[in-house]
């Protein structure tokens, strides 16, 4: 049995075929949600955690790609360079996962990365740069 | 009975390290357990800041002149388009200037480089005259080389601004922030109560002449800001309920820090300047106490729909909704998010605290109060003045 984190999108028309049901029903995977964002009618995304034999992995991601939805391996993080922030909030205007929030007492922008779906928005948002991809594992 | 100070007594206390100062957030919590009058006869002098993006910045620098001289007629500072305008080796570089093509790096920058002390290139063209034969010159300038650095800034420190919601179907990518569809969240700018015009709304303590911490120095108000509008509604607490007053504020460069003044650039808009600005406002009576006690729920500010042209207005909120991270607009409840940042304006306005009570900011009396009528003009397009000439 193998337990990963994935990233997958989903094209605009997507929203209503029942992908996790196809997932556990024919690939016997079990599906963590860690995060979704999904609005009808525009491209959604879900951060999921899979877990199942390999090849039953392997085949359940096939049998996503071929519906479209593009599925990756949540291998990338957001960094933030935390010195150079002002604390303006531009950021958390779009970071629906949470992850982004300000702090109600000090105002100070507090990233929580355990809450991140790397769907990064912020990295345009943020009126200084400080947001960075960071691809390694 | 009623408690009237002037400008002098409340400077006399600074002198002696006896005035009482509090910030403008610490005054309004103050208000609610005591009266103007009981405020007026306590407290001398309230803080009030703001740390946001504000376009409408600039420097003037002075480069001296080169052996050979040369009339600057063309001027590129790190690549990015000085104003050539003035005189020989005079230059404003705007804040949002920039080389189309390198949008992410602009005149914001270069001013912020410039306080860092970072060398720059500077990359002059003229056309070379009897007295100033030079035709080209490349060189760096930083902070030592010039001779002055001074902010002046046409419109800063808004009085009040809209919120921003988008209501079309894409992505709007706006000096508000990027603006979700579907009206998914909504920005707000001001920082409410502690923001300097909204505590003094009728500008009876500001004018010209007064002086300000500006970028992490001392500065001063010179002029009303350009867009000065005294004509917008106002709510109950006296409050103007969207974009107004501003200030043209002045400083030297060269004493500023990049901790007050941030250069900044939003995704497919473009480069602008966080300017930090401190403002004291004297509590010369229980007028201005009353003015200066205005709390996050008393000031309201009118929410546009930024995704429409014209920005019309689709409702209004206040400050202490705003902060609560979620407004209601036309039955719609939408998640909040500031584009000023309050944690800096706090920091402003308690450094500015510190500095008047340890008697090292004297306030000021202003030299001449602002225009009180005061409306704006739109640009009309009108017809050409020579109609063009027929066959090119
Ligand atoms: S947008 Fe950038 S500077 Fe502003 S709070 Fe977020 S990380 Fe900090
Ligand atoms: S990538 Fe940025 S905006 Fe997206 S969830 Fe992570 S922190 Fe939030």
């Amino acid at each position: 049995m193998q337990k990963k984190r994935y990233v997958l999108k989903f094209p605009p028309q997507s929203g209503d075929q029942p992908f996790s049901y196809h997932l556990v029903k024919d690939f016997d995977i079990r599906i963590n949600i860690l995060r979704a964002e999904v609005w009808p009618g525009k491209t959604g995304s879900l951060v999921l955690e899979l877990e199942g034999t390999s090849d039953n992995l392997k085949q359940g991601i096939a049998y996503l790609k071929e519906n479209q939805v593009s599925c990756e391996p949540l291998n990338k993080k957001i960094t933030w360079n935390e010195k150079r922030c002002i604390s303006c909030g531009n950021c958390t205007a779009v970071c629906f996962a949470g992850a982004l929030q300000m702090d109600p007492v000090n105002w100070e922008l507090q990233f929580d990365s355990e809450k991140c779906i790397v769907c990064e928005l912020c990295v345009p948002a943020c009126p200084l740069n400080l947001f960075k991809i960071d691809f390694r594992e | 009975m009623s408690i009237q100070k002037t400008y002098e007594e409340i400077n006399e206390k600074i002198r002696r390290g006896e005035a009482v100062v509090l910030t403008a957030e610490e005054v309004s919590q103050m208000a609610l357990t005591a009266s103007p009058e009981e405020i007026a006869e306590k407290v001398d002098v309230v803080t009030t800041a703001t740390f946001g993006a504000m376009c409408s910045s600039g420097a003037i620098v002075n480069f001296g002149h080169a052996n050979p001289p040369i009339r600057m007629e063309k001027i590129r500072l790190n690549g990015v388009p000085a104003y050539e305008g003035l005189a020989a080796v005079d230059t404003y570089i705007g804040a949002t200037a920039c080389d189309p093509e390198n949008p992410k790096y602009g005149g914001a920058h270069v001013i912020q480089d410039l306080i860092e002390g970072k060398d720059i290139e500077l990359e002059a063209w003229g056309k070379g005259t009897d007295c100033y034969p030079r035709k080209h010159i490349k060189t760096i300038i930083n902070k030592e080389t010039v001779n002055e650095m001074i902010l002046f800034n046409p419109r800063n420190a808004y009085q009040n601004y809209n919120v921003a919601v988008n209501s079309t179907a894409q992505m709007k990518y706006t000096y508000m922030g990027n603006l979700l569809p579907h009206m998914r969240n909504a920005t707000y700018s001001t920082s409410g109560e502690l923001s300097p015009l909204l505590n003094d709304p009728e500008m009876k303590t500001i004018g010209i002449g007064t002086r300000i911490f500006l970028g992490g120095t001392q500065g001063f108000v010179v002029w009303p800001g350009t867009q000065f509008n005294t004509s917008k509604p106002k709510n109950e607490h006296g409050v103007p309920v969207s974009n107004s007053a501003t200030l043209a504020v002045i400083g030297n460069l060269k004493e500023m820090s990049s901790e007050f003044l941030q250069a900044a650039y939003y995704e497919k808009y473009g480069v602008s300047l966080f300017v930090g600005i401190g403002i004291p406002i004297p509590v010369l009576n229980a007028d201005i106490a009353k003015c200066v006690s205005i709390r996050n729920e008393q000031i309201e500010t009118t929410v546009c729909d930024y995704g429409v042209p014209g920005t019309p207005a689709l409702g209004r909120v206040n400050y202490a909704q705003l902060r609560s991270g979620e407004i209601e607009v036309q039955g719609k409840k939408i998640r909040t998010a500031p584009v000023s940042s309050l944690s800096k304006a706090r920091k402003i306005a308690d450094l500015l605290k510190k500095l008047i009570q340890s008697g090292e900011f004297e306030i000021t009396k202003p030299i001449q109060m602002f225009p009180t009528n005061t409306s704006l003009k739109s640009l009309k397009e009108q017809p050409p003045l020579t109609p063009p000439k027929e066959g090119n």
